[in-house]
């Protein structure tokens, strides 16, 4: 069912106009990249500090007050322009083994936000500008910066077609994870 | 009159051996990517400080001394896999208008953070129209750099 749902999403007008054109899809790709430098870029820098690894000398609620609004900011574009690129040819990208990875890290990435946010933070002036800060702060940076890191790196890596369903043979678990449908031998 | 040296460039064996390998270009790519996250994080951090936003608590000179490390390091990721890169596809870079734009703005981008903004952040306290002057044009050079950058792929 989401297969048809997603093979009729990638034949409208507005999906086969943006894979086929000139400027737009690579207009949205390069702003997605760039945003990366606003977004992943700012939010490991308050990983560094949450990891207690560099600015020291400054506030951490400085961080969560004043530099997140621009690393939310940073997000939505990337959402808005992550969710048009993958408009463009959804069936392909639901397939693609690196989107679902990515994907799923996402979601790791959310829950340990949500973590930090309902738990840890509440208590941020207890340890505002405690060096090191505390364990769980410390493990809730540490976290953030690896998933966003691996969210990068299959990011990128989504533009090969290695692992896609129309690439075969490959080994059953790949596509088992690619969620391939194959003809019947 | 340079195409010679990006033949040479193309034909070395790092070269080689990087366009030869299925999975060590992405890869390269990858590792430059996140080079970029963190890079982009380190400048916009005390760039937004001199625009007077951000993280407006502290002074601009404690922030940057902060940031220093992790641009510098970033900024090493990104050349050492960027000059990989350049030498699996050179002559390609050669014919590519983006690849030259990016290339001749980078050392400008990279001259201007070192010699006039780490120097004038490394004791300015509060932003000022000099500040903001020094937080735009950082901004503007390396987002040349960075545009230019992604749209080598594309041209």
């Amino acid at each position: 069912m989401i297969n048809s749902f997603l093979e009729w999403l990638g034949s409208t007008a507005w999906s086969v106009r943006l894979l086929e054109s000139l400027w737009m899809w690579p207009l949205l790709e390069s702003t997605h990249v760039l945003a990366i430098a606003l977004f992943v870029g700012s939010a490991m820098m308050m990983d560094l500090r949450l990891m207690g690894v560099t600015f020291g000398g400054v506030r951490a609620s400085d961080f969560t007050s004043r530099l997140l609004p621009w690393t939310r900011g940073g997000f939505v574009v990337m959402v808005i322009t992550g969710v048009l690129v993958w408009y463009s040819n959804p069936l392909r990208y639901y397939h693609n083994i690196f989107f679902r990875v990515k994907m799923l890290l996402m979601v790791a990435a959310g829950l340990n936000i949500w973590l930090f946010h309902s738990r840890t933070h509440k208590k941020i002036a207890q340890w505002d500008m405690d060096a090191p800060p505390p364990r769980a702060v410390r493990l809730a940076g540490i976290l953030s910066f690896a998933a966003w890191t691996l969210i990068v790196v299959s990011g990128r890596l989504i533009a090969y077609n290695w692992f896609d369903c129309d690439i075969q043979p490959q080994p059953g678990w790949v596509n088992w994870a690619s969620g391939c449908i194959l003809p019947a031998e | 009159m340079l195409l010679p040296f990006f033949e040479w460039c193309e034909a070395t064996m790092i070269g080689r051996t990087i366009r030869e390998s299925l999975w060590m270009f992405p890869v390269l790519e990858a590792i430059h990517l996140v080079g970029l996250s963190l890079l982009g994080g380190a400048l916009l951090v005390v760039d937004f400080r001199l625009l007077g936003v951000g993280l407006k608590d502290s002074t601009i000179a404690v922030l940057d001394r902060q940031a220093r490390p992790w641009m510098l390091g970033a900024t090493a990721l990104m050349l050492g896999t960027g000059v990989l890169l350049f030498l699996s596809e050179a002559i390609k870079c050669y014919y590519n208008t983006s690849f030259w734009v990016k290339i001749l703005t980078l050392p400008v981008a990279i001259l201007f953070t070192l010699l006039v903004k780490e120097r004038f952040a490394r004791t300015a306290q509060e932003t000022s129209t000099a500040s903001r002057f020094v937080g735009a044009t950082d901004l503007l050079l390396w987002f040349i750099v960075a545009a230019g950058g992604r749209w080598i792929g594309f041209s």
